[in-house]
């Protein structure tokens, strides 16, 4: 299985969760786990998903989930999980 | 299963603190492009390169974008020329031209190897090949030239020495309506690396595969940022913390090659685990040091701090990556870092620390701007003290300075992009000219014989 992590950095504000679950939906990209915090009005989401079988490059998911965050004023950030896994494990 | 905690920190690490990779460098041979031709050699090379580096930009990109790591240039490094120039002779201009227009159509930020091997004496080509460095150097852009002079091995070719303090002013003299950029990509070395990917000193050695990834990291910012959460930890603790740092970003390098080597389909050479900085806010070696409770870099203190720095990212990075090399350790290229910048500016980091801060960390005299006055033989005086350290010590060590042709000390030369800029620094003008003008050579030290 081939996994990416979502994360989302911003103001809360409503329907953050729906609109980046919606976009993975889009893309057909499977929501594995997700945990999500508030601390001082400071929203951060990060979101496991399967990539395995999403129906278009991933680089192009990768461009719009940014761009889509633009425009909300979040930081969208969609990376294959490898990078944090080489990070922090040994 | 990863925590947020972890995952924010590299997110963190990325978007605050400048981390990147340097560089995916494609190092290629040219050893079969030998002909006797030299249209023919020209040929062979433009369309190895070619073959060979088609996708390199691309699959740098794609992997940038896929990991989210920033991969900053895509660059590629082939045997020195002055060995595929001993096959047919003729101008090796012609070579530069080639090279840059393979440059060009595979799309890569720097080509390094037009080099020369003259440690203990000069070769067919060598000669020929230093005498076209200014003119190849001011009429391409893309390409980088090294020269090495001296080895623990060999000895320190006086010779070389000598008419490369006349190259090095040459050049400048050349691209003098360019902030004398030419000078920028010309590095002298002491014990070069065969497998280094950092320009201006990379080339594909002699014992290299007939191509290999070699990757370069960087994160002067991130280990900065690591240091300054620990405001009162002893030094020792400091040094823990740097290595705990150095793993975890030699980590994204090796990550990097490794993914690189497989799509590319070809066997994954080295990390090198050089902090290399920019001239970015935040992305600093010197800003590293002033963390570690230096009041400005070049000060007292300085030279230990490095050496702790340098050590401390080999022992990180070392146990993150199955194969190190390159040039391993700190960099400290006055123009390409803005602590540096500033602190010579302030007339605190003179050329005399300079020096000695080359004894303790990985390469040397890097990126420093001198008068534009400044002599031929004082040139080769500083590249003669360089190699010295290099060669005593068994580690390599470098000179790229730029004499500031219609300059003098307190102006400034501005290279823009990575190359950044520098104030013009004091040169010490007693003059060693009997002492270069001897030639000859400056036998290998006791350290040579190992054996």
């Amino acid at each position: 299985m081939k996994k990416a992590v979502v994360t989302v950095i911003g103001k809360d504000m409503v329907g953050i969760l729906a609109k980046v679950s919606g976009k993975c939906a889009e893309y057909n990209a499977n929501v594995i786990e997700v945990t999500q915090s508030v601390m001082q009005e400071l929203f951060t989401m990060v979101m496991l998903i399967d990539i395995t079988n999403i129906n278009d490059e991933f680089a192009n998911m990768v461009k719009n989930m940014k761009e889509m965050g633009e425009k909300e004023n979040l930081q969208i950030h969609v990376m294959h999980e490898d990078i944090f896994n080489v990070m922090h494990k040994i | 299963m990863l925590e947020t905690k972890d995952i924010l920190e590299t997110i963190g690490m990325i978007q605050n603190e400048c981390l990147d990779v340097r560089t995916i460098t494609m190092g290629i041979s040219l050893m079969d492009c030998a002909d006797s031709d030299i249209s023919r050699v020209c040929d062979k090379i433009y369309d190895k390169i070619c073959r060979k580096a088609e996708k390199l930009v691309k699959t740098g990109e794609d992997i940038s974008c896929e990991y989210g790591i920033p991969i900053i240039n895509k660059r590629v490094s082939v045997t020195p020329i002055a060995n595929v120039l001993a096959s047919c002779g003729g101008d090796p201009i012609k070579i530069a031209y080639a090279l840059q227009k393979a440059a060009n159509t595979v799309g890569i930020d720097f080509l390094g190897g037009y080099s020369a091997l003259v440690q203990k004496g000069f070769s067919a080509g060598d000669i020929e090949l230093i005498n076209s460095i200014p003119q190849a150097l001011s009429e391409t852009s893309n390409i980088c030239s090294s020269i090495n002079i001296g080895s623990t091995k060999a000895g320190i070719n006086m010779d070389a020495v000598a008419l490369m303090g006349k190259i090095i002013r040459q050049t400048a003299e050349l691209t003098a309506d360019r902030d004398c950029i030419g000078a920028a990509k010309l590095v002298v070395f002491c014990n070069a690396p065969d497998d280094n990917p950092f320009m201006a000193g990379a080339f594909h050695g002699m014992g290299e595969a007939d191509t290999v990834i070699n990757v370069g990291v960087s994160g002067p910012g991130v280990v900065r940022a690591a240091v300054a959460k620990y405001p009162n930890a002893t030094i020792s603790e400091i040094a823990d913390v740097i290595k705990r740092t150095a793993y975890k970003i030699t980590r994204t390098g090796q990550l990097v090659g490794t993914e690189a080597s497989k799509r590319l389909g070809v066997p994954f050479g080295i990390v090198d685990l050089s902090l290399a900085p920019t001239p970015a806010i935040g992305d600093s070696v010197a800003h590293i040091l002033e963390e570690m409770g230096l009041e400005t870099c070049g000060g007292y203190g300085t030279t230990a701090c490095l050496a702790m720095l340098n050590d401390a990212v080999k022992k990180g990075g070392v146990m993150a990556s199955s194969r190190v090399g390159g040039l391993s350790g700190a960099f400290i290229p006055v123009s390409e870092d803005a602590g540096m910048i500033s602190a010579a500016e302030r007339g605190i980091l003179t050329l005399q620390k300079l020096e000695a801060m080359t004894a303790v960390c990985s390469v040397g005299l890097d990126m420093i701007a001198i008068p534009g006055d400044t002599s031929a033989d004082i040139i080769s005086g500083i590249i003669a003290d360089e190699a010295a350290i290099g060669m005593v010590n068994s580690k390599t060590t470098a000179v790229r300075i730029i004499p500031a042709i219609g300059k003098k000390q307190g102006d400034t030369l501005n290279f823009g992009g990575l190359l950044g800029y520098c104030p013009i620094m004091k040169v010490n003008e007693g003059s060693p000219m009997k002492f270069i003008s001897r030639g000859g050579q400056i036998p290998a030290p006791m350290q040579a014989l190992k054996n």
